[in-house]
């Protein structure tokens, strides 16, 4: 056999057993038997020094080719082997995706607190500080300061925790505007505030009703406030809460402490162009109104000069009416199903 | 108040529907609390004649009876009223009616004999049982026999009745008293539709015999600024005529008898409360307005025997108290059947006395609601000479000549002055003095212009709300509508909005809180004596209402745990056993009667159950102490606080002994963490729960440290363990003060990796592990470097805690 025909039948050979291994073991195995210095493609090369020397050129590149042949076919093969060892790790490692995933532990804030959180944000996008005051007040301060003189029917209108004569637990927020109103420096600019809080009154406890309840009450002074600024301000409060295709109406009220004052409501769904006003389900949210002049003369303000609005609001109610809570006092029996249930975020 | 549209018909032309109405004066005067018809769905109810009655066959409380309705023949009723009679004009619900509470009622059988509908009492028509006249609470309504006269059987009976008629109940504020009166409500309907009410009007005759002969009125002006009487002889009592019972009922008011049903149609008339007395059975011929001593006895109408308080206000003769003035008579000078002779008073009292008087009694009539709100001083003594007319035409009387007059306090009409420019600052309109002149014509308020654009304004007696510029604002406002106004923002200079640094510290503790795996609560501030005095980080004094509403919540809390432990209650009581809480809010310290309490803003948590709940591929978790102590180690590093100590505290009350620390920052005592004593536990029916308080507002005047930046360094950090045997009793502190205190500038970090305490160790020792990591910000570390530190470290520990390093 020539060496020639000798290489051709390797070829043969070698690339059958390539093709048939099934390991990068076995593989391994054949490029050392084949293509290893005892292999037989050296030795045909080894061999080339008994031919004619016009032969040595072909042979050699012939044996060359195989070489290279080899060695590419082997690459090949491995590479298939890795992928095929790859595809059945994978396989392997496949898990079912739709099991839940590892709990992981998140608090969640309030409902109420939420709800305050988001007011206090809006107003001081607009410019507004946000003011605390004592929760146990002065009769003073919760009730003549607001307009409410001793005697006044409008106090029945609030049933009162007294401590002392002249302590109580505070029915409002609002005597925390009579506090600042008295501290603001108005050649510094306007005062503008809200007020949000723990307020009580002397209930008992029911489904609509609560002896501890929140408020956020505003306060705006300044020289040119008018009642379109309240109920265009009134209007952002309503966007911010319950969405942008809401809409709002006054009506007349009555609170000591503001003259005009109203009632504000809510549009329970959206109002466009196209609704009907009889359509349209008022909510009662909130009340409002422009600071009585007594009020700003009590805290040393001088109501020709300067003048503006109030308005008190209850998270409270806006929660019960946002998420359709039937029973107020959800909010502070802090059943963990009701917390857990007011986690959206953004 | 109640409004029968019919009522308001008298005064005004009303055209458009009644919710329609009902809208209008939501949106311009007072709120709508409610709006029906009083006949609702009822139907086929007429006027009926009874022509005989016969005994049922079958029974002994049911009789048969034949009842013209109008109809060709007469029908067959079977009834159980005890009052049936022949000749009586009663009302039947005819077969296919419809009467009270959407009943129908049909044709049937009782006991065998043919029944063709039903008579009717006023109950089973819709009136309620506290309206309807009581001398029919037993049987059917039967109409009088003068009133039966103009009845034709087979008419409606719902329009006889006057329920045909539409409700309003008016939701009236503190300030619009004047709406307590059909003659208010009329001018309020009046301007909103743009229409003048037309007033009732009566004629009063007298006898030619002078009333002060009759008797004598003394009142002093401080609590009887206005107070009059007439005096009504030779009356006849009886029922009142329909046309003025079921006015009465329709606005809520049960008809007694003629007397006093006059009185209260001129209390719904004209908003003045009037009384009338028994003239005969006054102790003198006398009446005098006086202030109470305390503990006077007087029994009221309502039959109570009462006691007054020192300043309410009394009427009385011989000095014998007969009345609580303004709020409710006494049974002693009661009008009664037998009753000849009347002395009918009109008066304003002082407000607040009624008020009070009022509270103490728990009696808030009809008439203490309009003294303490106020009436209209024009009508006082209109609505006397009124009250005596219909008593001269309803129960034929003899009006004696003249008032007898105590006090007289005359109105004198404030004049206000506004601009217009004024008004348009404040709403930011652009009216017209025209605008705003029509606006107070339709009130009924004369006025004059100046030159300019200034209004004087009159403002007649039933509009005594009004008494400043700004009163009159509202008025335009609500009448030009509100829903006319701009809608607009404040323009002015800018403010800066902005937490302070008190209000991003309470933010930032909550959100941390919620970060590490606690959901806010809010509890109830207010709570036991018992509860208030447990947890407290220092001693406080709550601060205790005067008038609890209820046990459980009498005084301020000492300490939000006691809150949490409520709630972890209520929650174990529904099967919610894994709960992680917080709550940030305020704690009382009481300071005396005069002065505010301190209010302190305290931070709180409690764990128990499992922190990490089950999930198909690991198991809860149960929480412990250092579950809780992470949460709070890394909530105090959050908030910028390293010079934290945990220190041992055995003697909290309501904690576990030896589960039980104080937290320091630096030398401030702050608050505190442990397990919850389990005999507390106990007590509040709860689980192993453990729970930390602590005072921010203690920890917001310490000092903090913010966020800094430490070069990472670029050579490699060297780590060496430590090992030791020390007594049972040191604690981890202990040791990591000396490491600390000795480790080197290097020294970058030390962590327990191990504790121990068993049978490899003596039972008066632990073992205890520590990793130390050296690291140099300048250059590599070598072992000599780190050699030396240890040594140092080795040396103090075992002089100063002898503790043997393994």
């Amino acid at each position: 056999m020539s060496l020639a025909e000798k290489l051709d039948q390797l070829r043969v050979t070698a690339l059958a057993e390539i093709s048939a291994s099934d390991s990068q073991a076995d593989l391994n195995q054949i490029r050392v038997k084949w293509l290893g210095k005892k292999g037989p493609i050296t030795e045909v090369l080894r061999g080339m020094k008994d031919l004619a020397p016009a032969e040595r050129p072909t042979i050699g590149a012939k044996a060359n080719e195989l070489r290279d042949t080899l060695t590419q076919a082997i690459g090949d093969k491995q590479a298939t082997l890795a992928a095929a060892a790859l595809a059945a790790q994978l396989a392997g490692e496949t898990i079912d995706v739709t099991l839940p995933g590892k709990p992981v532990v998140q608090g969640q804030p309030h409902v109420l607190q939420q709800i305050i959180e988001d007011l206090e944000d809006q107003f001081i996008g607009m410019g507004y500080q946000i003011v605390e005051g004592p929760e146990v007040e002065q009769d003073e301060y919760n009730f003549k300061r607001m307009n409410l003189p001793e005697d006044h029917p409008a106090r029945d209108m609030q049933d009162t925790f007294y401590i002392s004569k002249s302590l109580l637990m505070r029915t409002q927020t609002s005597p925390v505007q009579a506090r600042t109103l008295e501290q603001h420096d108005f050649s510094k600019g306007p005062l503008k505030m809200i007020s949000p809080g723990r307020v009580y009154r002397r209930d008992t406890d029911d489904a609509t009703h609560s002896h501890q309840f929140h408020q956020v009450e505003g306060l705006v002074i300044d020289k040119h406030i008018t009642m379109g600024d309240l109920k265009g301000t009134l209007l952002a409060v309503a966007h911010q809460l319950f969405g942008a295709d809401h809409d709002i109406r006054l009506r007349p009220s009555y609170f000591p402490f503001t003259e005009p004052s109203v009632e504000v409501d809510v549009s329970w769904g959206p109002v466009t162009d196209q609704t009907k006003p009889e359509d349209i389900d008022w909510i009662e949210v909130l009340g409002a109104g422009m600071v009585h002049p007594n009020v700003l003369r009590m805290a040393g303000v001088d109501p020709d000069v300067y003048g503006g609005f109030a308005f008190g609001l209850g998270p409270d109610r806006f929660a019960m009416l946002k998420h359709g809570v039937e029973d107020i006092r959800n909010f502070y029996l802090n059943d963990i199903r009701f917390l857990k249930q007011f986690d959206q975020k953004g | 108040m109640n409004v029968s549209l019919n009522w308001l018909r008298d005064y005004l032309p009303i055209t458009i529907p009644a919710n329609e109405l009902a809208e209008k004066i939501a949106r311009t005067a007072v709120e709508i609390d409610d709006q029906y018809h009083l006949a609702g769905d009822m139907k086929k109810i007429v006027i009926a004649r009874v022509l005989s009655v016969e005994p049922h066959p079958d029974s002994d409380h049911l009789v048969i009876t034949q009842i013209d309705a109008g109809e060709d023949e007469p029908l067959q009723i079977v009834t159980g009223a005890p009052n049936v009679a022949v000749g009586q004009t009663v009302v039947l619900a005819k077969h296919g009616s419809t009467v009270g509470d959407h009943k129908k009622i049909r044709r049937g059988k009782l006991r065998g004999e043919v029944s063709n509908g039903m008579l009717v009492a006023l109950q089973e028509i819709g009136i309620d049982d506290k309206v309807s006249p009581k001398n029919f609470e037993e049987g059917i309504w039967v109409f009088n026999e003068a009133d039966a006269k103009s009845l034709v059987p087979g008419e409606d009976a719902l329009t006889v009745l006057g329920l045909r008629d539409d409700i309003l109940e008016l939701g009236i504020t503190p300030n619009r008293a004047d709406m307590l009166s059909m003659n208010g409500t009329a001018w309020e309907v009046g301007a909103i539709l743009d229409e003048v009410p037309t007033l009732p009007q009566f004629e009063l005759t007298e006898s030619s015999v002078p009333a002060a002969e009759a008797i004598k009125v003394t009142a002093p002006a401080d609590l009887a600024p206005k107070y009059g009487v007439r005096v009504v002889k030779n009356v006849k009592v009886a029922d009142s005529p329909l046309w003025l019972q079921r006015r009465l009922w329709a606005m809520g008011i049960r008809p007694i008898s003629n007397v006093v049903d006059v009185t209260n149609l001129m209390l719904l008339t004209y908003g003045q409360p009037l009384h009338a007395f028994d003239y005969d059975r006054l102790p003198a011929k006398e009446l005098t307005v006086r202030a109470a001593e305390a503990n006077e006895e007087l029994t009221t109408l309502d039959g109570v025997e009462r006691r007054t308080q020192a300043g309410d206000i009394l009427v009385t003769s011989a000095n014998q108290p007969l009345m609580f003035a303004g709020v409710m008579g006494g049974a002693s000078t009661e009008v009664t059947a037998e009753t000849e002779n009347v002395v009918l008073e009109a008066a304003i009292f002082e407000p607040k006395a009624i008020r009070h008087a009022a509270r103490d009694q728990n009696l808030h009539s009809e008439a203490s609601q309009r003294f303490e709100r106020g009436v209209n001083v024009d009508d006082t003594f209109k609505a006397l000479d009124h009250a005596a007319a219909l008593l001269a035409e309803l129960a034929q009387g003899e009006v004696l000549a003249g008032r007898v007059i105590a006090q007289d306090y005359a109105y004198q009409a404030p004049s206000i002055a506004i601009t217009v420019a004024k008004i348009n600052h404040v709403l930011g309109t652009d009216l017209t003095v025209e605008t705003v002149g029509t606006i107070f014509d339709r009130l009924g308020f004369p006025y004059q212009v100046d030159a300019g654009d200034r209004f004087t304004v009159t403002i007649p007696a039933r509009r005594w709300d009004i008494k400043i510029p700004a009163d009159l604002i509202e008025e335009v406002a609500r009448i030009y509508g509100y829903d006319e106004l701009p809608t607009t923002l404040p323009v002015g200079e800018m403010t800066m909005g902005g937490l302070t640094g008190k209000q991003h510290f309470l933010r930032a503790s909550r959100h941390v809180l919620e970060g590490l795996g606690m959901n806010q609560a809010i509890s109830y501030a207010l709570t036991t004596p018992a509860k208030a005095a447990r947890f407290q980080i220092t001693p406080v004094t709550p601060v205790v209402l005067d008038y609890p509403m209820s046990q459980d919540h009498q005084v301020t809390r000492g300490s939000l745990i006691t809150s949490l432990l409520d709630d972890v209650a209520y929650n174990l009581a529904h099967k919610q056993a894994d709960l992680a809480l917080y709550e940030q809010g305020r704690v009382f310290d009481a300071k005396g009667d005069d002065t505010l309490p301190e209010e302190r803003e305290h931070l709180a948590g409690i764990l128990t159950g499992h922190l990490q709940t089950a999930s198909w591929d690991q198991k809860a978790q149960d929480v412990d102490f250092f579950t809780l102590k992470g949460i709070v180690e890394q909530l105090l590093t959050n908030l910028g606080f390293t010079d934290v100590h945990f220190v041992a505290n055995r003697e909290r009350p309501d904690m576990h002994p030896g589960q039980t620390a104080d937290i320091f920052l630096g030398s401030t005592l702050v608050g505190f963490i442990g397990q919850i004593h389990p005999q507390t536990a106990q007590d509040y029916r709860i689980k192993q729960t453990f729970a930390f308080e602590l005072d921010l507002t203690a920890m917001l005047a310490l000092p903090r440290e913010g966020d800094h930046y430490d070069v990472i360094s670029r050579f490699p950090s060297i780590s060496r363990d430590l090992a030791l045997l020390v007594d049972r009793d040191t604690t981890s502190a202990d040791v990591l003060a000396l490491i600390k205190a000795h480790g080197g500038a290097y020294l970058k970090s030390v962590t327990v990796f191990d504790v121990y305490t068993g049978d490899k160790v003596p039972a008066d020792k632990k073992s205890l592990a520590y990793s130390l990591t050296f690291v140099s910000p300048e250059t590599t570390l070598v072992d000599a470097d780190i050699n030396a530190a240890m040594d140092r470290i080795n040396q103090a520990l075992v002089e100063q805690l002898a503790a043997q390093v393994r």
